[in-house]
């Protein structure tokens, strides 16, 4: 391949960053000539804490993605494992926030766990599958709390302590997210797995047969998303010092929304990290920034709907420009 | 120490219903390239999926430099050195060529498990040089070409040392020139003490590399012969198992007027400017290397895709079709390359198969009737002779040839006047190619036009009344068929351009 | 050379007859209704089975219609917010002036919208999968419901409304005799017509469709707006039922529409299922949540019952005789 044409197709992945970069500032400047408030440090830092938990998320959301599936269950996971954690603590005070956390994780695992049984083992659709355990999970949620909520006076400071201390300044939310963004870089750029886990989706059916076990590798993804699910979870309630019956209902919306918008395909084989990244910030702005402008949150579940159709026609459309440029370089 | 590398005796394989293998023998010695031939569903594709252990043998044995040995699953043929290169990629399109060719033994540092990109792409650019290719190891696996990707199989196999490679229809879907660079690796292969099992439809390739050719037969073993040893005929009897004379029909056609006229076709990156005629009863072979354009052209006639500028005629009348209904409606007919992707519903029975295409047909007032589609396909089926006991058994069970047959077999349900033949014979075993040839004959003496898109000389040469040759995208020669020899098909087809580099 | 006589007409088959999958959903509703009788001694009473199919009746509609787009291998997981749409726009409308049937028509009009949009879509950008854009689509209509209605509600329709969703003609609800005549039309079109023959030919392999000239877009076209029409008669009645409405009505209907199609045959990789074994299915579903609802099983178990039951389905029909369909050649 000559060196024009590497790059061409170089330039073609780096467009969407681009475009999300300049979107982003777009946006950015838009709002803040609405809402003097957006660009202050104390506004950004609440925006960053937020956006962390959808950032966490949609690192297990695009492992699965990845391998050409969907989670829908990731919200009603949250919301189980967050109401575990919280109703353990509301009864037992002085629990370690390290134990809340693995409780949480544990809840996680084992929902992820058994998701992946059934997409990995029986093979049912993603869809199909996630869709009836989430409503499995949320109605275990309710069961769970004996339709109370758990609020801040129940919970130990220690465990509110855990979504909101602060490291040298920066909410350690953050740090969390900058943290698994890197060790999910280099798992899914510099191990076999995470390797696999691009083969799976690319070419499923190759999967089956060469030396890989898809079995085993779907069944992992979906296991990790549980425990990404359930530390979210308990991250979340602590954040917000109360757990719901209906916490986080409708959030993978979000998730999905965030990994579409950074470029990754729902049909499974492509995504970066980088395009990742910047989805989660533009979606965390636009989160943040639409309050801000008395835009109300009914029209919440539209702009999400909106966005998540926008990108994956967006995407569509480039990919079908660039094979058109390409067939039009041919010369015949 | 035996003095073959791979040894298989007694292989018997079973599948719910069929039994795919019979007591087959096969036997390879180290640097030596053996030909597997036979018809399809001959049993050889199982044959190979045994070797490299996607399928585990009900019966027999499978002795590796003398040992014996068992395959518990692929990783184990691949330790030994047994490697395979198959017709349809089957490497993971959006992973980079290093990728592909390191996946299941990619290279990691010991402590960290890191994957080590950086020598591995490395070494995978050293093999694809060795190859020749001219490509970047970075690449993705799509942004390739079959070719590219077949050699990127090739180097993968070497990776992985293989001491037995098994080539399954490599050529299928290569250029004249491609294959050519194809037979210098194998030959290369050999030299440097690979034995490779080469599985091929064409006669040329056999002649060309293989020093010994076996040939199984409905799932049985026939023999093993030196290539040099065995005659061409004695080759196609035990392959087929009876002898086949005139394999085209002799034709005395009368050919009437014009009933297609393409001017200047064109499609945006696919080919430019095509012009020629077709007349009732008439034969236009449409040849050249693959890749030439020849299926877009057809496609776009039959309003799979779209025309870009040009202008198509139909008996005289200007078309303007945009979706295949209308070109059916019209009166032209596609049997589509891939016949078991694009012809048929393999899980469906006959006659709902040969219906499909005129379903209006056999509706009345918005209802269907199933009666009349069983009558006339029990009609069209038997007319063509498919073998088959019953329009009620289900396409996937039938051979290739028999396949075949019930795609013309749609083509007749409709008052057709142009029927487009696109590798009407491809994968079809020798003795059912005489019977289409035998059909195509049948359906110009009724008076339909017909273009035939074939890479294949003989049949070329031997059914059409005119020749039309392209090359990348444009029409190099319009030929009529009877002054014209092989050469001057090669020629027309690899025409360079005197205006390129 | 002699012509090979071939077998051209089909014998009966008593044991392929009686191995069908329809006996089974029938042996599977009768012991779902023993069980039933043997927690309330009324039960076994004609009433009952005029009464009890009045619970799920409503959305028993949309389980024809979504068996036609099962059976080409894809999906549809925003009928539920269809309906919703259909309804709160149905009631604004009449509250806003509109004469109570143009109402009923607006609503009709609004599903069969809805459902076109996502065959438009679908048929324009065939390279996305049906999965994403029926979840962006369900997010967008259930947002412009929750844009208009907020979290009010909207009703106070005509007494004869309501007749629609309750009355009786004779000793048979108006809703039952709606549906008979709904699911025997789509018997009818699924077997007995050109139309229901290219779809079971697209499920199963859809190029082959393509090149035998069968207008495959057209079609999928058709059956999305199909389904839209048919969540517009379902909001009709669901809300003549309800007697008022809310942008969050008909929440998780798309689940047990799907389980009900799924129950009944209709793969979800597509071509193949029988209409009788939808219908079927849909009253197991329904008389098993009807019973659930006599021991009170409070409404969230009645989530993770249903949410199991999908997936329970799909499970069952991998298993059944025949199996899972070996490769339905998708092509694209």
């Amino acid at each position: 391949m000559n060196n024009t044409e590497k790059k061409k197709s170089r330039d073609m992945a780096s467009f969407r960053e681009i475009g999300l970069l300049l979107f982003i500032v777009l946006i950015s400047i838009i709002i803040e000539v609405r809402n003097p408030s957006y660009l202050t440090v104390e506004n950004f830092m609440d925006l960053l804490t937020n956006t962390s938990i959808l950032g966490i998320l949609a690192v297990g959301m695009m492992m699965i993605l990845l391998t050409g599936g969907i989670d829908l269950s990731i919200g009603a996971v949250v919301a189980l494992s967050g109401m575990t954690a919280s109703i353990a603590v509301s009864k037992v005070p002085s629990l370690n926030p390290i134990i809340c956390i693995l409780i949480g994780c544990g809840v996680g695992l084992a929902a992820g766990v058994i998701n992946g049984f059934f997409v990995a083992k029986c093979k049912i659709l993603p869809i199909i599958a996630t869709l009836g355990m989430m409503n499995v999970f949320r109605g275990l949620t309710y069961i769970v709390s004996g339709g109370k909520w758990v609020s801040a006076y129940q919970m130990s400071d220690n465990f509110k302590a855990i979504g909101t201390t602060k490291v040298l300044g920066i909410n350690i939310l953050i740090i969390m997210a900058i943290v698994i963004f890197v060790i999910f870089y280099y798992f899914i750029n510099f191990t076999r797995t995470g390797r696999y886990i691009y083969a799976v989706g690319s070419n499923p059916v190759s999967a089956e047969i060469t030396g890989i076990n898809k079995t085993k590798v779907l069944w992992l993804t979906y296991s990790l998303m549980g425990i990404i699910s359930g530390f979210a979870g308990v991250l979340w309630v602590s954040k917000f010092a109360s757990a719901q019956g209906d916490t986080a209902s409708g959030y993978e919306m979000n998730v999905i929304a965030a990994c579409v918008l950074g470029g990754v395909s729902v049909s499974g084989g492509n995504g970066k990290v980088s395009g990742l990244l910047l989805g989660t910030l533009l979606l965390g702005i636009l989160n943040n920034a639409l309050p801000l402008i008395n835009v109300s949150t009914f029209w919440q579940n539209f702009i999400q709907g909106a966005v998540i159709l926008f990108a994956i026609i967006m995407n569509a459309m480039v990919k079908r420009r660039a094979d058109q440029a390409n067939l039009r370089r041919r010369k015949i | 120490m035996s003095e073959y590398i791979l040894e298989l005796k007694g292989i018997s394989k079973y599948f719910p219903g069929v039994k795919a293998l019979d007591n087959v023998h096969f036997q390879l010695k180290p640097g030596e390239i053996h030909a597997l031939m036979g018809e399809n569903g001959a049993g050889k594709s199982t044959f190979i999926k045994v070797i490299t252990g996607v399928h585990k043998p009900e019966e027999g044995e499978i002795y590796f430099e003398g040992q014996k040995v068992e395959f518990k699953n692929t990783n184990d043929a691949q330790a030994l050195g047994i490697a395979a290169i198959y017709q349809h990629t089957t490497g993971y399109p959006d992973l980079s060529v290093t990728e592909n060719m390191f996946l299941g033994h990619e290279k990691i540092d010991p402590k960290t498990k890191r994957l080590l990109w950086k020598q591995m792409n490395e070494e995978a650019q050293k093999l694809l040089d060795e190859l020749g290719a001219s490509f970047n190891a970075k690449m993705r696996m799509d942004a390739l070409s079959v070719a590219q990707q077949q050699m990127v199989e090739i180097a993968k196999a070497l990776s992985t040392n293989a001491r037995v490679l098994i080539m399954d229809e490599p050529t299928a879907a290569l250029s004249n020139r491609e294959c050519e660079e194809l037979y210098k690796i194998a030959l290369k292969l050999r030299d440097d003490g690979v034995a490779i099992i080469f599985i091929s439809h064409r006669m040329e390739d056999m002649y060309r590399l293989a020093s010994t050719v076996t040939v199984f037969r409905d799932s049985k073993y026939i023999g093993t012969w030196d290539v040099d040893k065995i005659s061409n005929e004695d080759l196609i009897v035990a392959m087929v198992g009876r002898e086949i004379n005139q394999l085209f029909p002799k034709k005395e056609i009368k050919i009437g007027e014009e009933v297609l006229r393409l001017e200047k076709l064109s499609q945006t990156g696919h080919f430019a400017d095509i012009s020629f005629s077709v007349h009732k009863g008439e034969i236009v072979a449409l040849t050249g290397l693959v890749g030439a354009g020849r299926t877009e052209v057809c496609e776009a006639i039959f309003g799979i895709a779209p025309i870009d500028s040009g202008k198509v005629f139909l008996n005289g009348q200007e078309m303007h079709i945009k979706h295949p209904s209308e070109a059916i409606a019209a009166g032209i007919g596609l049997l589509p390359e891939d016949r078991q992707a694009q012809g048929l519903v393999l899980n469906w029975e006959i006659s709902k198969n040969i219906t499909l295409l005129n379903l209006n047909k056999y509706t009345k007032n918005g209802f269907y009737n199933v009666k009349k589609e069983n009558e006339e396909s029990k009609i069209l089926s038997e007319k063509l002779d498919i073998k088959t006991p019953s329009i009620f058994t289900s396409a996937d069970s039938l051979s290739g040839g028999n396949q075949q047959k019930i795609v013309v077999a749609k083509m007749l349900t409709a008052d057709m006047k142009v029927i487009i033949l696109d590798e009407p014979t491809k994968g079809v075993d020798v003795g059912a190619k005489a019977a289409i040839y035998e059909i195509i004959g049948a359906l110009a003496e009724s008076g339909y036009g017909i273009i035939m898109i074939s890479s294949e000389m003989p049949e070329v040469l031997g059914m059409s009344d005119t020749i039309v040759v392209m090359k990348d995208g444009r029409i190099t020669a319009t030929m009529a068929t009877p002054t014209v020899t092989q050469e001057d098909i090669l020629h027309a087809s690899m025409l360079v351009d005197t205006n390129q580099n | 050379m002699e012509t090979r006589k071939i077998e051209g007409t089909k014998t009966f088959n008593a044991r392929s007859f009686f191995f069908q999958w329809e006996w089974l959903l029938i042996a599977l509703f009768i012991i779902i209704n023993i069980f039933n009788s043997g927690i309330s001694p009324y039960y076994l009473q004609l009433d009952t089975f005029t009464d009890a199919p009045m619970s799920f009746l409503d959305k028993a509609f949309m389980v024809m219609p979504m068996a036609f787009v099962l059976l080409l291998g894809e999906i549809d997981i925003s009928v539920g917010s269809t309906v919703a749409l259909s309804s709160v726009l149905m009631a604004i409308s009449y509250n806003a002036g509109l004469p109570m049937s143009l109402a009923i028509v607006l609503c009709l009009l609004v599903g069969t919208a809805c459902g076109l949009i996502n065959g438009l879509l679908l048929a324009k950008f065939k390279e996305l999968p049906s999965m994403i854009v029926t979840l962006a689509t369900m997010t967008i209509y259930r947002g412009i419901a929750l844009i208009i209605l907020k979290d009010q509600a909207s009703g106070g329709f005509p007494k004869w409304f309501n007749f629609l969703g309750w009355g009786y003609v004779g000793p048979i609800p108006l809703m039952m005799i709606m549906f008979i005549i709904f699911a025997v039309a789509f018997g009818i079109l699924l077997h007995k017509t050109s139309f229901g023959r290219q779809l079971y030919g697209m499920g199963n392999n859809l190029k082959a469709c393509q090149y035998s000239g069968i207008k495959t877009s057209r079609n999928k076209i058709l059956v999305y707006t199909m389904l839209g029409l048919m969540a517009g008669v379902t909001a009709v009645f669901l809300t003549s039922r309800m007697g008022s409405t809310r942008p969050n009505v008909a929440s998780g209907y798309e689940l047990e529409v799907i389980a009900m199609a799924v129950l009944g045959g209709f793969s979800t990789s597509g071509g193949k299922g029988n209409m009788v074994g939808a219908i079927i299915a849909a009253f197991v579903i329904g008389f098993l949540r009807y019973g659930l609802g006599l021991i009170n099983v409070s409404s969230q178990v009645i989530l993770i019952v249903v949410g199991l039951l999908l997936i329970g389905s799909v499970l069952a029909a991998n298993f059944k005789p025949g199996g899972k369909k070996k490769s339905a050649q998708k092509g694209t």
